[in-house]
């Protein structure tokens, strides 16, 4: 056990504290997660991404600062940035799957045009993969792209499409080939928003706000070279992506910070002449999220560690979605019973405490438990990849359309 | 920078691990449990062989001098094999009273003992955590008067270190005059705990720290009590997914449900961060001062709720089977519910936590 980071690691730190100290005042309030940055955004990305403390691995001919991958440095920035309360880089669905995947499978041509402006916060994508009928069973999805005179003609319908009404451009799951099995017939492509066809309309949630969208596709026509990976092969281009999607939704300085912000809550609310956090049942459950939070900060370095030496993630990073989502709930949880009755005061109600921040966390975060592969199949993901348990069942390869008919 | 056990510390648990295999099969552990033991001789002879009487015991007196992460990748091991094999009091909180707390001529004197496993110590620290049935133990002029409950690693302890009601510690010898032994009898046969009645016991004193060093043993007991489920439960995990692979039902594998599939799954989500956890309490122990003792608690209590679900978890895979005596699997069941209430349950772990870090009622 060697948590030591050495002196040049130490010394690096020191950097990143003293760009902190001289440029917070430089940050926006907070990393804004639905809409298109502001222009104090960007600039700070583009302060951030010059002194490489985002898209720090990136070649710098696509816009990056194009050092050599390390993983403790990363780590360094993430932590200092967390530690000053500042927004790191920007971190939307566009650099954190998009340009992944353009450097793992796109043209020359693809990376050249599209990751630097999207890493500058000019460009701004949605996601377009699940359909209303392909949530868990993505590789069901219907919506169709038949090729015609050179372009793909799109029909169907995508949901969840988070920044859909904001975004520039959609990377866009769609089925080329419908005689292909299911996974095989998929196809990746990249398209602008504001073409002839597209209908997106806002997706109310139970938070009352629209954070996600449904977006329509009526013929909608893309040129075919549009298309990252090969004809058929989009599934396999997905989930490069998807494997970066669950490592976001993991990240143990947010659920810190969480904590933190939880135990100032419950020593600031009065309950009569006491404080929330004297109450020993809330206090107990308080600890009991603690110790959790402080297992899962350490699961994390564990499996930091295991990066380092190059081996594989192990148990230890499979459970880190199912078990970050499921503590970030409870903790918004924990804050609603805290504050009583004040606790439902929620759309700028007179009392209402911290923007009603706490009840809106609780509500996004059992989306956040059943988005980007839900608790049952990150369960089985567990028992299948960790535990080597039987698999589930698999539609042995397609039928064809005629064996279909005799069963 | 490398969170994880060193070559060194994978090289011991492999030790233990494999000296286990060969001494601490189930069988052996049935014969002791059912001659009424909790203190396999052939364990014991075999551990004492790779040097884990001295584990703990500074090198300048004979032992290994490791750290409380060594004893906890040992009490991990322990913890797998429900080993009958008296160590956490024994060979880790005996050697760290007298470390901490014993004076250079008591320390020349027991220390190279302790490490040749010519004296056998228990401890009994269990009245500083709270108060039970009136139980306390008072310091006067004569010796030591009163009750000490909990005693751990007792039956074969030749002497104890007690901490009186002021937490202070005092070296026992059990054939003193005045000292009463009365074994109580927990689920858990594997381990063996009792309490000591003392009338004017003659007793040497270790040093007047204010409860420090009883303390510091309270937070060593406590990781290393984690570190045993730790192993206990992860073999609880193993045995049920094993089992789920071969048990058939309705025509397939009762691991092929996927209610069954979830509940390994969450066993092993819950399971999983334990591991860190202890592990970075272990170390804080001897690297982290000002976070040991939080750290201490925050992998007691946890531990002690996550698996107490594996073991009702991994216990209901079995089916009707996990409740029989026949797989034995109650071995780990019961290892774990001990693990969790000794030296304080999750609550009052919790609280003590809470305190530590100055969230109780606002002086």
């Amino acid at each position: 056990m060697n948590l030591d980071y050495g002196p040049e690691y130490e010394r690096f730190r020191a950097e990143v504290r003293d760009f902190l100290d001289r440029n917070r005042q430089l940050a926006p309030e907070s990393a804004n997660r639905a809409a298109r940055p502001s222009a104090e955004a960007v600039a700070w990305q583009n302060l951030l991404l010059e002194n490489g403390y985002t898209a720090r691995t990136i070649p710098r001919e696509y816009g990056g600062y194009g050092a050599e991958p390390d993983i403790l440095k990363a780590r360094i920035i993430a932590e200092e940035f967390a530690r000053a309360g500042v927004p790191g880089g920007l971190s939307n669905q566009g650099i954190s799957m998009l340009v992944p995947t353009l450097l793992e499978l796109g043209t020359e041509e693809q990376k050249r045009r599209w990751i630097e402006p999207t890493l500058r916060g000019e460009v701004v994508w949605c996601q377009g993969y699940s359909e209303p009928g392909a949530g868990s069973d993505l590789a069901s999805l219907r919506t169709s792209a038949r090729e015609e005179s050179g372009h793909f003609v799109i029909n169907g319908q995508k949901i969840w499409t988070s920044t859909a009404r904001q975004a520039d451009m959609i990377f866009c799951l769609v089925r080329t080939e419908p005689d292909a099995p299911k996974h095989a017939g998929i196809s990746y492509l990249i398209f602008p928003m504001d073409l002839p066809g597209i209908e997106v309309r806002p997706l109310k949630t139970m938070t009352g706000h629209a954070e996600f969208n449904e977006t329509f596709f009526t013929d909608v026509r893309v040129p075919v070279d549009q298309i990252v990976g090969q004809r058929g092969q989009g599934w396999f281009v997905a989930n490069a992506t998807l494997g970066h999607e669950r490592g976001m939704l993991g990240d143990p300085d947010a659920l810190e910070n969480r904590l933190l912000a939880l135990i100032r809550l419950m020593r600031e609310e009065q309950v009569g002449p006491a404080r929330a956090i004297d109450n020993p049942v809330l206090r107990d459950r308080l600890v009991a999220l603690q110790a959790e939070v402080a297992a899962m900060k350490y699961n994390g370095m564990r499996v930091l560690s295991n990066q380092i030496k190059g081996e594989a993630g192990g148990m230890a990073k499979l459970i880190v979605k199912l078990q970050s989502c499921e503590l970030a709930h409870q903790i918004s949880a924990l804050a609603i019973d805290a504050m009583g009755e004040m606790g439902i005061l929620y759309a700028e109600s007179p009392r209402q405490r911290e923007g009603g921040s706490w009840q809106w966390n609780y509500m996004f975060q059992l989306g956040l438990i059943i988005g980007g592969g839900t608790a049952q199949i990150q369960k089985n993901i567990i028992a299948e990849r960790g535990l080597n348990m039987p698999r589930e069942p698999r539609p042995a390869p397609e039928p064809s359309s005629s064996r279909k008919e005799a069963a | 920078m490398d969170f994880g056990l060193s070559p060194e510390q994978e090289m011991l648990r492999d030790t233990v691990g494999r000296c286990l295999a060969e001494t601490c099969p189930l069988d052996q552990v049935r014969s002791c449990v059912d001659a009424g033991s909790a203190v396999s001789d052939q364990v014991m002879a075999a551990l004492a062989d790779i040097g884990l009487t001295g584990l703990m015991v500074p090198e300048a007196h004979g032992g290994l001098g490791m750290s409380l992460l060594d004893a906890a990748v040992v009490a991990e091991q322990l913890g797998r094999t429900v080993a009958p094999a008296p160590f956490l009091a024994r060979s880790v909180l005996a050697p760290l009273a007298l470390t901490l707390a014993g004076s250079p001529a008591q320390q020349a004197h027991w220390l190279p003992r302790i490490a040749t496993g010519a004296v056998r110590f228990g401890v009994a620290i269990a009245g500083i955590v709270e108060e039970r049935d009136g139980a306390k133990v008072r310091a006067e002029a004569g010796g030591l008067t009163g009750t000490a409950l909990f005693a751990l690693d007792f039956a074969d302890a030749d002497h104890f270190i007690v901490a009186d009601e002021s937490g202070r510690l005092h070296l026992l010898n059990a054939a003193a005059n005045g000292v009463e032994r009365i074994a109580l009898h927990t689920i858990d046969a594997t381990r063996s705990v009792g309490e000591l009645q003392l009338t004017g016991a003659v007793a040497e004193p270790l040093a007047d720290d204010g409860g420090l060093a009883a303390r510091r043993l309270l937070d060593a007991g406590r990781i290393l009590l984690a570190a045993d489920s730790l192993g206990a439960g992860e073999v609880m995990i193993e045995k049920a997914v094993a089992y789920a692979g071969e048990r058939e039902q309705f025509g397939r594998v009762i691991g092929s449900f996927q209610a069954v599939k979830h509940m390994c799954a969450e066993m092993a989500a819950r399971h999983e961060p334990c591991r860190a956890l202890v592990w970075y309490a272990a170390h804080a122990f001897d690297a982290a001062l000002g976070e040991a003792a939080l750290m201490a608690c925050h992998a007691k209590s946890h531990t002690g709720e996550v698996h107490r679900f594996v073991a009702r978890t991994a216990t209901e895979v079995h089916g009707g089977m996990g409740f029989t005596d026949l797989l034995g699997l109650h071995f780990w069941f019961k290892r774990m519910g001990f693990n969790r209430q000794v030296l304080g349950g999750p609550e009052r772990v919790r609280e003590e936590a809470a305190q530590l870090q100055g969230l109780t009622t606002a002086q």
